[in-house]
């Protein structure tokens, strides 16, 4: 069977496998030594692929919901969609979401994923009250930042690597409003850029859309969106009706001139430097998910996602480099997305520090893996890290710079014999 | 708020359906045998819609018990859905009459003793619904799992004459006949990734069909030209094919 993640790049011979209870994972455990969780598959390149997939999907019940703390238990398939078509309604929302919402709690754990308010509300193992985490072993370890706390810091950001993360206890924040108060900034330059994101620090939900094509002096031009939930309104909330891609693009589709031609359209429909709207959580949070199976458009070779951070003393410099050399190539994307980050946690992997990401979407085609290649080694240079759930194609030297707590997390796979269980294809190209 | 009654809870369709309906404001019964097994969903449903879920036990072969299951109904449901299945084992069929038996009965028989109780309160309140959820599998005899197909068959047939003879009293009739759904019941197979439905979708497309009163659905609607390309394959030709 053909498997593949959301960037459908790259391709695993493997074989899928359900569980319905504690007991038949047990037995996928002991059965497989290249195991991995797949939850939604919405991870871009190979971490979650391996010989053998156990699917954490049909484990998608909530367990329970406190409304005097907010706090809700739900099994690690239930998907972050589900509890905000649950949870909206009862006036409550989750404290970090990433850019999509098709995402399974195991997976938001396993790849600790941020959002719009890293800067000040960080990844989201900070709402994790605790989960359970099955081991090999057959045992089952209760986590939290107090109990089993280096378990707990190895899982967050851990790729699944760990263990099987059976439920999980989320902790909720309370919303009074379904409406998002958006402000969109234009900015000509990313000197622009930089100074909106500083300015605009105390808005709760920051991103910005960078035209990763533009040249010269409107190098790192952007659209800065910055907003927070509106305290009044209603908390009616219903799932936008679904666009799709009916069919693969031909790989020619997306090619510098057609993303040029896009970038400028999309940069040039805002035309006043500072306008505002009022948006709804879905086109705030996951404008993306409103078109199903985008990853369509990208052809049949597939797309990585480049995912990377630089400190913040020297991101302005990195950005420009980096920018430069995008810009140079004519590999552009749609999608690329800057972001000022918050400090970083104490998780072993964990892939957000105090700095810029920017993150782009790159179709497959010859050249890209050298281009990118380059692209790491400034990185590295000024001390920056690649995201793990975005890469399939990172190597070991380069990840290890990025990442200097890994060998404490090899250690703890060691210590658990989870190396002779979990794998993924990732985890065998960074020797994890 | 009304009742929907949803027998054959156990399955991965019933458990997204129950999902589905009590989201849009409807509350629960949820019939399978073994009701103590349905208690998590019926939590997780109340978790989620703050809707009132009661699960009931149910055996859908001791037809003998049905009249009493329905009668202990306390508010009586505006509409029940049947999502019982059973695909059995084909070849253990062959040469054993009992699971051939299980599969009638399970698919077709007990259903029918079920829904005519069901027919008849409904008539008589001269409103609600019936939803019965057969399959592709009963547009035409394969010999991959004739037996599955042949009680689906009938109970098509079955459907098709009760919204016949439950038109005039103002009670709504819709057959849904799935292809390939991504379940339990199919776990391991390998199904083409075009073709199969994730049970989500099917709830989604059962409700929105029976809001809008359609007789027939197929999910996923390329499955009705399927099966329409399928039927059509003359019987001296089909004869010699695996498919």
């Amino acid at each position: 069977m053909k498997l593949q993640s959301w960037g459908r790049y790259p391709s695993c011979n493997g074989k899928a496998y359900r569980f319905e209870d504690s007991e038949q994972l047990l037995s996928l455990m002991t059965q497989h030594e290249q195991l991995i969780a797949y939850g939604n598959g919405r991870s871009y390149g190979d971490s979650a692929l391996s010989q053998a997939m156990v699917q954490t999907r049909s484990q998608d019940l909530f367990l329970s919901f406190d409304s005097q703390t907010g706090v809700l238990h739900v099994q690690s398939g239930v998907l972050l969609s589900e509890i905000i078509s649950a949870m909206v309604p009862q006036g409550w929302f989750l404290h970090v979401v990433p850019g999509t919402k098709l995402i399974t709690i195991g997976g938001a754990i396993a790849s600790d994923v941020h959002g719009k308010n890293h800067h000040q509300a960080g990844c989201f193992s900070q709402s994790v009250v605790d989960f359970r985490l099955m081991l090999p072993s057959g045992e089952i370890i209760e986590c939290s930042k107090k109990q089993n706390t280096a378990l707990f810091q190895a899982t967050c950001g851990g790729m699944g690597l760990t263990g099987v993360i059976l439920d999980a206890r989320i902790k909720l924040k309370p919303i009074t409003s379904n409406v998002i108060d958006q402000t969109t900034i234009k900015t000509r330059n990313l000197k622009q850029t930089f100074e909106a994101f500083e300015q605009h620090f105390d808005s709760p939900y920051s991103v910005a859309w960078i035209d990763c094509l533009a040249k010269g002096d409107n190098l790192g031009r952007s659209l800065l969106m910055v907003g927070d939930f509106l305290d009044k309104g209603g908390l009616e909330y219903r799932t936008p009706e679904k666009l799709s891609v009916p069919i693969e693009f031909p790989s020619f589709a997306l090619n510098r001139w057609s993303v040029s031609a896009f970038n400028w359209l999309y940069y040039s429909k805002v035309t006043e430097p500072v306008s505002k709207q009022k948006v709804t959580i879905d086109g705030f949070f996951f404008p993306l998910d409103a078109i199903g199976q985008w990853n369509r458009i990208y052809g049949k070779q597939g797309f990585t996602q480049y995912q990377f951070i630089l400190p913040k003393e020297c991101s302005y410099e990195g950005l420009q480099l980096i920018l430069q050399a995008i810009s140079d190539s004519g590999k552009g994307s749609f999608l690329a997305v800057l972001k000022l980050y918050g400090p970083q946690n104490e998780n072993f992997l964990s892939f957000p520090l105090e700095g810029y990401s920017l993150a782009l979407d790159f179709k497959i085609e010859p050249g890209l893996l050298p281009l990118l290649d380059r692209l790491d080694q400034i990185v590295l240079a000024y001390g920056g890290r690649i995201y793990l759930a975005k890469d399939a194609r990172v190597s070991k030297a380069v990840f290890e710079q990025g990442y200097p707590q890994v060998d404490v997390f090899r250690a703890l796979r060691e210590k658990y014999q989870l190396n002779k269980t979990f794998n993924s294809l990732q985890s065998k190209r960074l020797g994890l | 708020m009304s009742y929907i009654l949803i027998v054959g809870a156990k399955s991965d369709i019933a458990k997204a359906l129950a999902r589905q309906y009590a989201e849009n404001g409807y509350d629960l019964y949820l019939a399978a045998r073994d009701s103590q097994s349905l208690e998590p969903l019926a939590n997780d449903i109340k978790v989620r819609f703050g809707r009132a879920i009661e699960c009931v036990e149910l055996d859908i072969l001791d037809t003998d018990s049905h009249q009493d299951f329905f009668d202990g109904l306390v508010e009586k449901p505006l509409g029940v859905i049947s999502a019982v299945g059973y695909l059995g084992e084909q070849a253990k069929a062959e040469v054993d009459f009992k699971e051939a038996r299980r599969i009638i009965d399970t698919n077709y028989t007990g259903l029918v003793s079920l829904l005519n109780i069901v027919a008849q309160n409904l008539a008589s309140r001269r409103c609600g619904f019936i939803v019965g959820i057969s399959s592709v599998a009963g547009d035409r005899g394969r010999k991959s799992n004739y037996f599955y197909g042949a009680a689906k068959a009938a109970f098509t047939a079955y459907l098709s004459g009760l919204r016949n003879r439950l038109y005039q009293h103002k009670v709504h009739v819709m057959t849904v006949k799935p292809g390939f759904v991504n379940t339990k019941m199919t776990a391991g197979m390998d199904l083409p990734e075009k073709l199969t439905a994730e049970p989500e979708e099917v709830a989604l497309a059962i409700f929105k069909g029976q809001q809008a009163n359609r007789n027939e659905i197929y999910v996923r609607w390329i499955w009705r030209y399927i099966m329409l390309v399928i039927r059509l394959i003359p019987e001296w030709k089909f004869k010699g094919m695996s498919i």
